[in-house]
């Protein structure tokens, strides 16, 4: 068996509005329009990541929050509807995915061998995250990949920004090791905003643009400098600079997805390219691509 | 009709899917079921639930499906095991309880969808304390945004809605007391409290509520919360507070605390009496109607409400300035809600008569044949701040905006004090100027009417 890779990795955010605007046939609300220069931006990026043909997606959803360590789906099918709480009135899609499960327990067994505490999800009634669903749908929205699916752990919350992080780049590591071990060519997903303060209440037509925007102006330059740093490729001041993002534009990084990406990545220094940004209900929200193949073949 | 019980419970589901596994979570079993035998014996109608685990951003969420179904695996504790359930939810009243909230400014709207992840926390509740499904119930989300004064409006909305509705109503506050899980794996035979500091803190609160003195851990939540990472901010205890009344009349029963993974787990009944325990001491301010953050969009007044009608306003000043609210009392004559003139908002005098039914919150002031009528003008000057609050906002200003107000008041002697005190809860931090007038009689049978300027704000120009 050939040395596995991650191919590429994407911060992949889910709104579930997105998958709303899109009229997915696996869900059921239907809109006019809307979020169109995020909706693009993922068309652009589906367009590459799936023209390297992944044989999995590797996500880490904050939606699917544990205290007790990492957990890890840990079933081969999943198949359910999903009914975000949010926003029930926007999302209520169909889903059904394979799960890799040599990769989740390859990942399992090496997180557990890194002394990372795991516990793999085996009860066949579970419900998958929206988080999950919705990021999935947008970057593969034919399903017909499996699906390796990360619990969003809460020792940022219950430690620090900072402890947090180094948990997330432990976790980063041992999912680049178990990538390479499984022979696996991987697609890793981040599956969150950026900036992430709520309007607390929601036009009467949900699409309406003309009431989109940022929450507040402070979101969009924190927003404009993580992106600034990841399109020069500058990951490891991104990182560096994370917590005070976290605090400052109360960004859903806080859940750790996107150091877990940094770090699974070999943290980059080489440009990430951002396929779109847009506000959704408040929350800055950005598609962007990391292609360390690209990158290996231009140094 | 009445609040005939509050409780507050764990919503953790150890106690539920896994009591023998440990003692402190079998002996919470055994005081769920003791209490899910005294709420059998309680004749109630209405079981309601605020629960910590239902999180909401969009404003506050009612669960209004009468038959929710489905199998719950909790995302945490899912080796545990499954929890199917089918609950039996008192609709009317969760529509009720929406458009209470919204009277009280709130942004709110009730669920009623298929496949609704009703939390664990709401489900460990119901399946224990009313395992038969014999009592109606309903659940309210906790809003994972809401301060203080939102979640007591909350729970008045909740008051007035059980108030309206003539039922003997069950409140229960699903919530743990201190909040940190230990993030190992422990010996479950082995749990205890995370920190001696937090078991402290959760002892110091139950003893109090032993005392039936609701209210002052009510005005002590913040520091409890503070001191013990007290579960999102013990918003429950401000929503149960509210909704029982906001006292200390109540006979407290500690049925039981025990740890859940490190978390304070307690199970206590409060009883309402007749005999207060100790005098208030109200640290904190009192709030009625909620003026917060819910006008970021310019747009505003256009609420949602699922499952029913959607109702919008009519945001856009017709070519002349002329404002018509959809929302807001039909006028009683030929002249628009307000009308704006360069940056300003003239409003047209503004009663209390309820949009849609144009009845009067409090009461007539006289019957169909002139006799005079015993009525609240407290209720009045609320609604009346209620309709200005719908008219401004149609027209992107707000109660904020307001700069002069004129009062007409049938009864001065009478009313004036009440009239004041409500006036003051909502524009004494605004500081508009005022005056107040005596007048015999106003269009219709009420008791007071304002007459407004406010200022317009740039973006509906």
């Amino acid at each position: 068996m050939s040395t596995g890779t991650i191919i590429s990795g994407v911060l992949a955010p889910h709104p579930p509005h997105l998958v709303y605007a899109e009229n997915a046939p696996q869900n059921e609300p239907k809109a006019e329009c809307g979020w169109e220069t995020l909706r693009w931006g993922y068309e652009r990026c589906r367009k590459n990541v799936l023209a390297k043909k992944p044989d999995v997606f590797i996500v880490h959803s904050p939606h699917w929050k544990t205290v007790v360590g990492h957990h890890v789906l840990g079933i081969p099918r999943c198949d359910g509807l999903s009914v975000d709480p949010i926003f029930p009135n926007l999302f209520r899609y169909k889903y059904g995915f394979d799960v890799d499960l040599e990769l989740a327990e390859c990942l399992y067994d090496g997180l557990k061998a890194a002394g990372i505490l795991t516990k793999m999800m085996r009860n066949p009634g579970f419900r998958v995250d929206y988080g999950t669903i919705a990021s999935c749908h947008l970057i593969n929205p034919e399903w017909n990949i499996p699906i390796v699916g990360i619990s969003s752990n809460a020792s940022h919350y219950y430690f620090s920004n900072e402890v947090g992080d180094e948990e997330m780049i432990a976790l980063g590591e041992a999912t680049r090791n178990a990538v390479e071990k499984s022979g696996r060519r991987a697609c890793l997903l981040a599956s969150c905003s950026l900036s992430h303060r709520h309007f607390t209440v929601e036009s009467a037509i949900p699409e309406d643009m003309s009431q989109e925007h940022i929450y507040h102006h402070g979101q969009y330059l924190w927003d404009m400098r993580v992106l600034g740093l990841m399109r020069e490729g500058k990951c490891a001041q991104l990182m560096a600079e994370m917590p005070d993002f976290v605090e400052q534009a109360n960004s859903e990084t806080k859940e750790g997805c996107l150091t877990w990406l940094m770090s699974a990545l070999g943290v980059p220094d080489y440009p990430a390219e951002v396929h779109g940004y847009g506000s959704v209900i408040g929350t800055g929200n950005a598609v962007v691509e990391w292609d360390p193949e690209n990158a290996k073949a231009t140094a | 009709m009445s609040i005939v019980r509050g409780y507050i419970v764990p919503g953790r589901p150890h106690p539920l899917l896994a009591p023998e596994k440990s003692p402190a979570w079998q002996s919470l079993r055994n005081a769920y079921d003791e209490v899910g035998r005294e709420i059998a014996q309680l004749d109630a109608d209405l079981m309601l639930i605020y629960s910590t685990q239902w999180i909401s951003i969009i404003g506050h969420q009612m669960q209004a499906d009468p038959k929710p179904v489905w199998t719950l695996v909790d995302s945490e504790w899912h080796e545990l095991g499954e929890m199917p359930y089918e609950f039996n939810i008192d609709a009317p009243f969760a529509q009720a309880y929406c458009k209470a909230a919204q009277a009280r400014g709130l942004h709110a709207r009730t669920v009623a969808y298929h496949g609704f992840p009703i939390d664990t926390g709401s489900v460990v509740a119901l399946k224990l304390l009313n395992p038969d499904n014999r009592i109606p119930s309903g659940i309210v989300s906790c809003n994972m945004y809401a301060d203080r004064g939102e979640t007591l409006v909350l729970g008045k909305a909740a008051a007035d809605a059980v108030r309206d509705s003539n039922k003997r109503v069950i409140a229960v506050a699903v919530t743990a007391l201190s909040n940190r899980m230990f993030t190992q794996e422990i010996d479950p035979k082995e749990d205890h409290i995370s920190s001696e500091k937090d078991d402290e803190w959760n002892r110091k609160i139950l003893e109090i509520l032993e005392h039936g003195r609701l209210e002052d851990v009510s005005q002590h939540a913040r520091d409890f919360a503070a001191q013990a990472n007290g579960d999102q901010r013990m918003k429950a205890i401000w929503w149960l507070a509210a909704l029982m009344g906001q006292n200390n009349r109540y006979e407290g029963r500690v049925f039981d605390y025990q740890p859940i993974w490190g978390t304070g787990a307690a199970i206590v009944g409060l009883t309402p009496a007749e005999r207060a325990s100790g005098d208030l001491e109200f640290d904190e301010e009192d709030v009625e109607v909620y003026t917060g953050d819910r006008n970021v969009l310019s747009g505003a007044g256009t609420v949602a409400d699922e499952g029913s009608e959607v109702e919008t306003s009519s945001t856009e000043p017709s070519i002349d300035g002329a404002i018509h609210a959809e929302k807001a009392p039909r006028p009683v004559g030929a002249f628009p809600h307000a009308r704006r003139v360069g940056d300003l908002l003239f409003l047209s005098g503004m009663g209390p008569r309820t949009p849609g039914t144009d009845e009067i919150p409090g009461g007539p002031v006289r019957d169909e044949n002139g006799k005079p009528l015993d009525y609240d003008v407290e209720a009045q000057t609320r609604a009346v701040i209620a309709n200005l609050r719908t008219v401004l906002e149609s027209a992107g200003s707000s109660l904020n905006d307001v700069l002069d107000i004129t009062c007409f008041l049938i009864d001065m002697k009478r009313d004036f004090p009440k009239f004041n005190a409500v006036y003051a809860e909502t524009f004494g931090p605004i500081g508009a100027t005022r005056t107040t007038i005596e007048v015999e009689s106003l269009p219709t049978p009420i008791a007071v009417e304002f007459k407004v300027i406010a200022a317009a704000r740039q973006n509906v120009s």
